[in-house]
C-alpha cells in the first residue's frame, strides 16, 4: 500500500480542517477587533483627520474616566461634559496623576455609549492612541480631539440620542496582561 | 436506505459457520479495555452514556426537588454533605454547580456519546458494509478520553466549591468571577471531551468516505449514515473554536491574559460569539443523528421507503450549513443593533424550512404505509410530535424583539428541553429499542417498552410544558427560588419529574429482564420494512462482519 493511504489522506485533510478552525478561533481575537473598528460595534470609535465642519445642531458629549486594578493613577476629565456642534471639532482634556511610588506606563481602552453611535464618533487625536508613562507624583494633561459625524442625523436609530458618553479605562501596560490586552484593545 | 437491493453472498448466518475466526473474541480485559472493535466500543459508549444519564438525570431530580416549593429547602443540607463548614452563599452557589453539571453532563457525556459514539460506532460501519471503522485504535482513544473528562467534571465540586458557571462558561463569571480549581477542571474536562469528539469525527468522516461497500454511493447511503457524516463535519468545524475560546478562558484565569476582561482592553462579548459559534452547531450535533434514527424507524414500521430520500439527506446538509451562521440569536440582549438582530432572526427562521421538509417527509412516509405501532415506532412518532413543539417555540424565540422579553426565562428552558429532552432523548430511546435486538440478540418486552413510552411521555410533558407558562410569566432561569406566584406550575413540573423517574425504572427493568431472559432475536425481527444492512446479519452480529464485502445492487431506485 502506498503512503499515505487513502484513509490517512482523508484523516490528514480532516486534521488540517481542525487546525485551521482552531487557528480561526484564536484569530477571532484580532479579527473581532478589526470588525469592531470597521463597523463601530460595541461603541468602538472611528479615526479621522479633519472635522467636516458644523452643521448647526448640537449634541452633548459626557466624559467618563476609570482606572483598572493595578494602576495607581488618579485619572479625571477636566470637564464632565461638553455641548458641541455636530460636525465641529472639539478638544477635551483629561488629567492623570501617578499616586504610586514607581514609574508606570498605562494604556487607555475606550468606547462610547450608546454603543451604536461608535461609528459616528471620530477621533482626530487621542492620548489613547499611544502609551503614557508617568513618574511617581507626575501629573499630565492629555487631550482628545474629536468630532461627531453629521451622518448621525440621518440614522433613525440615533434620532433621540442627545448625549454621547465617551469612556476611558487606563490599565497598566507592563502587566502580564499587556500582550493579550494590546491584542484585544479596541483601536489600540 | 430505501429499497436498495443487497446481495447477501456470504454474510449473515453463514458467516458464523464458514469462518470460525469471525466470532473469535479476545479475553475480557483485552476485549473491553483495549477494544478496537467498533461494536464493542459502541457498547462501551452506550454504557457510559447510560451511567452519565443516570447521574445527570439525578441532578435534575435534585433541582426539581428544590424547586418544588418556593423558598430554599434543601440546598444548605446538600452542600453540608460536601463541605462541612459551608455557608448560605455556598449553598446558593451549589445551585449553580447543579445546573452547570446537569447541562454539561447531558450534552457532552450523555447525548453525544450515545448518539455518535454509541449508535454511530455500532451501525455506521455495518450500514455502509464496512468491517470496522477506518482507525480502530483511534476509536479506542476517543472513548477512553471521555472517562478522564467525565471524572474531572465529577471531581470538581469535591476539590473546590464546584463550577457554577453554567454550561456556557460565560466570561467574566468564568474568568475572575469564580477563582479556585473547580472551573479549571471543568474547562479541562471540556477540552478532553472535545478532543475525544474531534478524533471520533475524523474517524467517521474517513470511514464513510473510504470504506463504503462496492455500489454504496453517497446517494444510496442510509440516512443515519448521512446524519452522522454531517454531524462529524459539524464537530470538526465547531469544536476547535470552543477549544480556542476556553483555552483563552484558562489563560485569562491563570496566566494573566485579558482576552475577555474589558478593564484591560478585552471583551467578554467576544467569548459569547466564540462560544455560540460552537454552541449553535452543537445543538444540531445533538439532534441530527436522531433525525437519522427516526427516518429508519418510520420507514421500517411503515413498510415503505422513506419519502423524499434525497430531500431528507440534503435537508440535513442545509441545517448543518445554515446552523453556522445563526449563532448570535443566543445573544440578542448583548446590545446588538436592530439590523443585526433582523439578520439573525431571519437566518434562524430559515432553518425551519429544511426542518419542515424533514417533518413532512416523515409524515409522508407514514402516509399510506402499513404502520405497526411497535415500541421504536411510538418513540419515533413521539419524537416528531415533541420536536415539532420545540421547533415552534424555537421560531417564537428566534424573533429578536420577542427574545428581549423571553431571554433567560423558563420559556427558553422549556424550548430547549422540548427539542433535547423530548426530541433527542426520544430518538435515543427509539434507536435503543429499534437496535436493542440487534445489539444484544435478545428481544425486549413489548409491553414494558410501550409502558415506558407512555409514562415517560406523560412525565416529561407534565414536567416541561408548564415551564412555557412560567417563562411567559417572566420566571428567570438559573435561580433556586421564586416568588409564590410561580408555585403552582413549579409543583406540577416537579411531579412530572417523579412520573418521568418512574418510567426510567420501567426502562431499566425492561433492559435487565430482556438481557437476562429475553426471547432470542432473529437477524431481522422487524420484517420487510427493515432494509438496511444491519438486518442482513445475525443478532448480535458476528464479532467481525463483512470479511467479504456485500455488493449493493444498482437497480435500487428511490
Amino acid at each position: 500500500m502506498k503512503w499515505p493511504s487513502r484513509n490517512l489522506r482523508v484523516a490528514i485533510l480532516a486534521g488540517i480542517g481542525v487546525c485551521s478552525m482552531t487557528g480561526l478561533g484564536f484569530a477571532a481575537v484580532p479579527l473581532y477587533r478589526m470588525f469592531c473598528e470597521a463597523t463601530g460595534l460595541n461603541g468602538t470609535t472611528q479615526r479621522g483627520l479633519r472635522a467636516p465642519g458644523s452643521v448647526g445642531q448640537k449634541i452633548t458629549v459626557a466624559f467618563d474616566s476609570n482606572v483598572a486594578k493595578g494602576i495607581p493613577w488618579k485619572f479625571q476629565p477636566e470637564r464632565r461634559s461638553d455641548t458641541i456642534d455636530i460636525g465641529g471639532r472639539d478638544m477635551a482634556f483629561f488629567t492623570a496623576t501617578n499616586t504610586g511610588d514607581h514609574e508606570v506606563t498605562g494604556t487607555a481602552t475606550f468606547n462610547v455609549t450608546p454603543t451604536f453611535v461608535g461609528k459616528y464618533f471620530t477621533k482626530i487625536q487621542c492620548f489613547c492612541f499611544t502609551q503614557q508613562t508617568l513618574k511617581p507624583g507626575e501629573t499630565v494633561r492629555m487631550p482628545v480631539i474629536f468630532y461627531v459625524d453629521p451622518k448621525i442625523l440621518d440614522d433613525p436609530d440615533a434620532r433621540d440620542v442627545q448625549e454621547i458618553t465617551l469612556s476611558y479605562t487606563f490599565y497598566p501596560s507592563e502587566s502580564p496582561a499587556v500582550k493579550a490586552a494590546a491584542a484585544t484593545a479596541h483601536g489600540s | 436506505m430505501t429499497d436498495t437491493a443487497i446481495h447477501a453472498h456470504d454474510h449473515g448466518h453463514d458467516h458464523a459457520h464458514d469462518h470460525h475466526d469471525a466470532d473469535h473474541k479476545p479475553g475480557f480485559f483485552a476485549r473491553w479495555f483495549m477494544s478496537t472493535n467498533h461494536k464493542d466500543i459502541g457498547t462501551l459508549y452506550l454504557i457510559f452514556a447510560i451511567v452519565a444519564g443516570i447521574i445527570g438525570g439525578s441532578i435534575s431530580g435534585l433541582m426539581r426537588w428544590e424547586l418544588a416549593e418556593p423558598g430554599i429547602q434543601h440546598l444548605p443540607t446538600w452542600i453540608g454533605y460536601l463541605h462541612h463548614e459551608a455557608k448560605f452563599d455556598d449553598a446558593m452557589h451549589f445551585w449553580n454547580v447543579l445546573i452547570t453539571a446537569h447541562g454539561l453532563i447531558m450534552v457532552f457525556f450523555m447525548v453525544m456519546p450515545a448518539m455518535i459514539g454509541g449508535f454511530g460506532n455500532w451501525f455506521v460501519p455495518i450500514m455502509i458494509g464496512a468491517p470496522d471503522m477506518a482507525f480502530p485504535r483511534m476509536n479506542n482513544i476517543s472513548f477512553w478520553l471521555l472517562i478522564p473528562a467525565f471524572l474531572l467534571l465529577l471531581a470538581s465540586p469535591f476539590v473546590g466549591i464546584g463550577a457554577g458557571t453554567g454550561w456556557t462558561v460565560y466570561a467574566p463569571l468564568s474568568t475572575y468571577g469564580e477563582p479556585g480549581p473547580s472551573v479549571d477542571m471543568a474547562i479541562l474536562s471540556l477540552h478532553l471531551a472535545g478532543a475525544s469528539s474531534i478524533l471520533g469525527a475524523i474517524n467517521f468522516i474517513t470511514t464513510i468516505f473510504n470504506m463504503r461497500a462496492p455500489g454504496m454511493t453517497l446517494h444510496k447511503m442510509p440516512l443515519f449514515v448521512w446524519s452522522v457524516l454531517i454531524t462529524a463535519f459539524l464537530l470538526l468545524l465547531a469544536l476547535p473554536v470552543l477549544a480556542a475560546a476556553i483555552t483563552m478562558l484558562l489563560t485569562d484565569r491563570n496566566f494573566g491574559t485579558a482576552f475577555y476582561d474589558p478593564q484591560y482592553g478585552g471583551d467578554p462579548i467576544l467569548y459569547q460569539h466564540l462560544f455560540w459559534f460552537f454552541g449553535h452547531p452543537e445543538v444540531y450535533i445533538m439532534i441530527l443523528p436522531g433525525f437519522g434514527i427516526v427516518s429508519h424507524i418510520i420507514a421500517t414500521f411503515s413498510r415503505k421507503p422513506v419519502f423524499g430520500y434525497l430531500g431528507m439527506a440534503y435537508a440535513m446538509v442545509a441545517i448543518g450549513l445554515v446552523g453556522f451562521v445563526v449563532w448570535a440569536h443566543h445573544m440578542f440582549t448583548t446590545g446588538m443593533s436592530v439590523t443585526i438582530k433582523m439578520y439573525f432572526t431571519a437566518a434562524t427562521m430559515v432553518i425551519a424550512v429544511p426542518t419542515g421538509v424533514k417533518i413532512f417527509s416523515w409524515i409522508a412516509t407514514m402516509w399510506g404505509g402499513s404502520i405497526s405501532f411497535k415500541t421504536p415506532m411510538v418513540w419515533a412518532i413521539g419524537f416528531i410530535f415533541m420536536f415539532t413543539v420545540g421547533g415552534v417555540t424555537g421560531v417564537v424565540l428566534a424573533n429578536g424583539g420577542v427574545d428581549d422579553y423571553m431571554q433567560d426565562t423558563y420559556y427558553v428552558v422549556a424550548h430547549f428541553h422540548y427539542v433535547l429532552s423530548l426530541g433527542a432523548v426520544f430518538s435515543l430511546f427509539a434507536g435503543f429499542y429499534y437496535w436493542f435486538p440487534k445489539m444484544s440478540g435478545r428481544m425486549y418486552s413489548e409491553f414494558l417498552g410501550q409502558l415506558h413510552f407512555w409514562v415517560f411521555f406523560i412525565g416529561v410533558n407534565v414536567m416541561f410544558f408548564p415551564m412555557h407558562f412560567l417563562g411567559l410569566q417572566g420566571m428567570p432561569r438559573r435561580y433556586p427560588d421564586y416568588p409564590d406566584a410561580y408555585a403552582l406550575w413549579n409543583k406540577v413540573a416537579s411531579f412530572g419529574y417523579l412520573i418521568m423517574a418512574l418510567s426510567m425504572v420501567i426502562f431499566f427493568w425492561n433492559v435487565i429482564q430482556s438481557l437476562l431472559a429475553g426471547r432470542k432475536a432473529e437477524g431481522n425481527p422487524w420484517g420487510e420494512g427493515a432494509t438496511t444492512l444491519e438486518w442482513t446479519l445475525s443478532s448480535p452480529p458476528p464479532f467481525h462482519q463483512f470479511e467479504t464485502l456485500p455488493v449493493i445492487d444498482d437497480h435500487g431506485h428511490h
